[in-house]
Order: structure tokens, then C-alpha cells, then sequence
């Protein structure tokens, strides 16, 4: 298997506050891996340290076996291979849909107007977003700039993306077209992490799912054995909880 | 007719007559003080509110961020001091101070301008640094995650949102300016306060020389707001967009118009 990120005794902590404790885990190609756990238990702060938006207390995070907490590969560099969505999406509200899904191909990865250009109309029409090049953010639904997210993160030619709850903000009308969006990427190939509380997207989509609590990995496996035949029994205490929900 | 026997309205017409032409002038001297100093002002406001909106990286050694440290100290004190002062005195501190201390004669329009400048500065100083503390912080974060470095995320991201945000504060110290540039008399810099002394200690007409000279400020001012709140609404964009065709392959054809409060909801 194809690893892109190993993750090696993760710590993190907020003052005093152990927020991660001794996380392990490995993200290889084609993998989609959703990552749950009650609010709390450190799922965003996981991600944001993965994407260096957060400081690492201690550990290792190795990007194809090169340890990006050392400084072995250049942050910003580091980042264009590694994107974000977020639940707030953070668009950028100073330019249109289309610019959004540019600035980063011209500016970072140094790519003409022109391939920019076209890249982006390829991701947004992927996301079904390609009518709506000319608005600004402030102009679309919460499901609509989602769309548009992903495909501003799509555009820099990711191998991972990284998704922080990307429907838990969104009106129930429009959790539907966003996770659509992320079952066809999976469904590409793409490889990505998910944190969510969307266990029917964890069960049928993910190829394996992670279960936080406290900060540390409770239980880690394929969907089937997860959800059918939890080891822990805090694992199932939460799935239990969950369903009933 | 002597001046004594003009009625009020025949006062203020003869004013105009005789010294239509030093009002202009002063007008023109203020307005032009009032933009300089205002562009140059939001210039040193946004170079010192980013320094001071800047956090030391967690990778800088200790060189770098008792550097830091030190110019923030000092352009606190500059801040806290020019908007702690009136600008008269400040006026009269450069002007003289530097002719008596280092013998340099500032010309007036010089003086003026850096008087000005400097002092807008030091608002617009807190302004920008408002400012950009009030962009969501998930701007940032949204462009650091597609890699943008810290200088690319403040020039294409969070400074043209600090700046929409902070514009009715400088169309606020661009009037203050046109107004306050009068202090600027005490080191004789002839603009409209100025005229105004002129004409007045000249006819013994004070009330039709006031009425005269703040009828022409109100219509400086109040033109300059007007303006602004346009560039406002320009920076703003339409409020509603084009929505492409769907010919994907041909963007450039037809665009048909799509209304923001049909369309988009929060
Ligand atoms: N910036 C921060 N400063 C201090 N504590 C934080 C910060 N961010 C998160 N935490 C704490 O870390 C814990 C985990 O938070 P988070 O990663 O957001 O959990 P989750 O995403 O699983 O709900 C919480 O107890 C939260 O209060
Ligand atoms: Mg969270």
C-alpha cells in the first residue's frame, strides 16, 4: 500500500488540557477514513494538527516518510498536499466563486491564469457549482459554498483532503448535496479523512472508521467491523447512543 | 455703497465678488492637504496595524522577536502620543522645533503635510488594526490551508476585507481632516481657515465671512461622504450576479441575470 501520512504518538495539549494522548494511525492512497467520537474528543484538533493549522505538542507526523513537525518539508509546500474543508467553510467573501477556486493555483502553485482558469470550472462543475462563477460567497446557500469548497481544495491537486464536520453547519435540506459531492470523490479514488457524525456516510462510504474518545483512538477498523461487532465497549456505548438519536 | 450700508445678503455677494478667488484657492490648498494627508495617513496606519497585528512564528529565534517587541513598543508610543496631543500644538512642535533644534526650515506645504500624515496615522493606526482583528479569523485559516504563505494571506485575503471594513472610518478621518487642516494657520499655511482670518480682519464682516467659509466646508464635506459611500457600494460589488449559461464549454455566451434574493439564502 501507497502510505501518504503516518501519524506517530500524536500529543496535544492546551495548557494542561491533554487534548491528544499518544495518537497513532497511517493514511494510505484510495483510502476514505471517518473519524467519530462524541464532541470533545479531540477529532478537529486531530485534523488541525495534521494540517499544521494547530501546534503539535510532541510526536511524529510523517508526509511519505518525511517528518513535517522537524521541519523536513516546507510548511506552505507541505499544505497544498494536504487540504481542508471546514464546517465553516471559509470562503473567501473579497472574491467570486470563480476567483475563489483560482488564487491559490496563481499564487501558490504558480499555475497560469489560463490553467487556472480551467481547472477550476473542471472542479466546480464536478460539484455542480459551475453556474454560480460569478457570485460571491455571501450570495449562495450553506450547501452551495460547501460545493465550492471542495473544489477550491480540489483545484490545488491535493493527495489528501481533510474534512472538519463539513455538513454539521448546514440546514437538513442541504446535507444531501454536500455528501453526494464526497461519496463521488470517494467513489474517484480520492483519499480523504473525514470527521463526522454522519454514520449512515461512515458506514457505506469509508473504507475504515475511527473512533475517538478522550483524545485517544478507542477503536479503529473497517466499517463492518465497527459498526456490527465493536471490540470496546465504549465503542458501542456510543454507537448505541448515536442510534438511538 | 459702502459695506456698512449692504444688507446681509449683499455682504456675503461682495465677498464672493472680491475674494472669490482667495476662497478657491484656500478651498483648493485644504482639500488638497485633506487627501494627501489622508492617503499618506492610511498608509503609515496600515504599515504600523499590521506590526502591530503581527505575532512572532513559533520558529523565530529570539533575535527576531526582541526586535519585534521593540518596534511594536515603539509605535504604541507614537500612536498613544499623536493621538494623545492636539495637532495644533504638534504643528507648532515640528515646525519650530525642527528650525530651532536642527536649524531645517520645513517649507509650509511640507509642514503641513507631514503634520497632517502623521497625525492621521495614528488613528488609522487602532482603525486598521481593528480592522483586521475583524475578519474571521477562518479567513485566514481557509487560506493557509490551500498554502498560501503569511504575506500572500494578508495582501489577497484579510487586508481588502480590513479595508472594506474600516472604509467609512476613513471617509470619517478624510472629513476630519478637511476640517482640521484650520489648525494648520498657526505655522501660516493659507488655506481656507486662513482666508476666512483674511477676509474677515479685512472688512469687519465676520458673520457673512463665517457663513460664506462654512457653506464652502459643508460642500466639501459633504461631497467627499457622498463619494465615498459610492466607492463603498462599488467595492461591494453588484448585489446580484450572472449566472453562467450551461454551456460549460462556452462561458463567455449568454448570461442571464440571477437575483440575489431569489437565489442565495444564509
Ligand atoms: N484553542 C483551544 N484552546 C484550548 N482548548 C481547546 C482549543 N481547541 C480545542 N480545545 C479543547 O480541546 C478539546 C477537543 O476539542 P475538539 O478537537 O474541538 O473536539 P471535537 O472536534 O472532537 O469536538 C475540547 O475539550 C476543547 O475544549
Ligand atoms: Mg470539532
Amino acid at each position: 500500500m501507497d502510505e501518504i501520512l503516518r501519524i506517530e504518538h500524536l500529543v496535544k495539549t492546551f495548557g494542561t488540557n491533554e487534548v491528544l494522548r499518544d495518537i497513532d494511525f497511517s493514511v494510505s492512497k484510495g483510502d476514505v477514513i471517518s473519524i467519530i467520537g462524541a464532541s470533545g474528543s479531540g477529532k478537529s484538533t486531530l485534523l488541525r494538527c495534521i494540517n499544521m493549522l494547530e501546534e503539535s505538542t510532541g510526536g511524529r507526523i510523517l508526509y511519505h516518510g518525511r517528518n513535517i513537525l522537524a521541519g523536513e518539508l516546507d510548511e506552505d509546500q507541505y499544505r497544498t498536499k494536504v487540504g481542508m474543508v471546514f464546517q465553516s467553510f471559509n470562503l473567501f467573501n473579497n472574491y467570486t466563486v470563480l476567483e475563489n477556486c483560482i488564487i491559490g493555483q496563481t499564487h501558490v502553485l504558480k499555475r497560469s491564469r489560463d490553467a487556472a482558469r480551467d481547472k477550476a470550472l473542471e472542479y466546480l462543475s464536478k460539484v455542480g457549482m459551475e453556474l454560480y462563477i460569478n457570485a460571491k460567497p455571501r450570495q449562495l446557500s450553506g450547501g452551495q459554498k460547501q460545493r465550492v469548497a471542495i473544489a477550491r481544495a480540489l483545484a490545488m491537486d491535493p493527495e489528501v483532503l481533510l474534512f472538519d464536520e463539513p455538513t454539521s453547519a448546514l440546514d437538513p435540506e442541504m446535507v444531501g448535496e454536500v455528501l453526494d459531492v464526497m461519496k463521488d470523490l470517494a467513489k474517484s479514488g480520492m483519499t480523504m479523512l473525514v470527521v463526522t457524525h454522519e454514520m449512515a456516510f461512515a458506514r457505506d462510504v469509508s473504507t475504515r472508521v475511527i473512533y475517538m474518545a478522550e483524545g485517544r483512538i478507542e477503536e479503529e477498523g473497517s466499517p463492518k467491523e465497527l459498526f456490527n461487532s465493536p471490540k470496546s465497549p465504549r465503542t458501542k456505548e456510543f454507537l448505541s447512543r448515536f442510534m438511538q438519536a | 455703497m459702502t459695506i456698512a450700508e449692504m444688507n446681509f445678503f449683499q455682504r456675503m455677494l461682495y465677498i464672493l465678488e472680491r475674494y472669490g478667488g482667495s476662497l478657491a484657492k484656500g478651498a483648493a490648498t485644504t482639500m488638497a492637504i485633506a487627501i494627501i494627508c489622508t492617503l499618506l495617513g492610511c498608509v503609515i496606519g496600515f504599515a504600523v496595524g499590521l506590526v502591530q497585528t503581527t505575532e512572532p512564528h513559533k520558529k523565530d529565534d529570539i533575535v527576531k522577536r526582541g526586535v519585534l517587541k521593540v518596534v511594536k513598543v515603539i509605535l504604541t508610543a507614537y500612536v498613544e502620543i499623536f493621538r494623545g496631543t492636539p495637532m495644533m500644538l504638534q504643528a507648532a512642535f515640528i515646525y519650530y522645533g525642527m528650525s530651532q533644534l536642527f536649524g531645517i526650515n520645513l517649507g509650509m506645504w511640507s509642514a503641513a503635510i507631514i503634520i497632517v500624515s502623521v497625525n492621521t496615522g495614528a488613528y488609522m493606526a487602532e482603525t486598521v488594526r481593528g480592522g483586521i482583528l475583524s475578519v474571521d479569523p477562518g479567513q485566514s485559516e481557509g487560506a493557509r490551508a490551500i498554502g498560501m504563505s503569511h504575506f500572500q494571506t494578508m495582501l489577497l485575503v484579510i487586508l481588502p476585507q480590513a479595508l472594506r471594513n474600516i472604509m467609512p472610518q476613513i471617509g470619517n478621518n478624510l472629513i476630519i481632516n478637511i476640517k482640521d487642516t484650520c489648525v494648520l494657520s498657526i505655522i501660516g499655511t493659507v488655506e481656507l481657515f486662513f482666508t476666512f482670518r483674511s477676509i474677515s480682519g479685512a472688512l469687519y464682516t465676520y458673520f457673512e465671512a463665517a457663513t460664506v467659509t462654512m457653506i464652502i466646508y459643508f460642500v466639501l464635506t459633504f461631497a467627499c461622504s457622498r463619494i465615498l459611500r459610492y466607492a463603498e457600494s462599488r467595492m461591494d460589488g453588484p448585489s446580484n450576479f450572472d449566472l453562467a449559461t450551461t454551456d460549460t464549454l462556452a462561458f463567455t455566451s449568454g448570461l442571464t441575470r440571477y437575483d440575489e434574493k431569489k437565489g442565495g439564502t444564509h
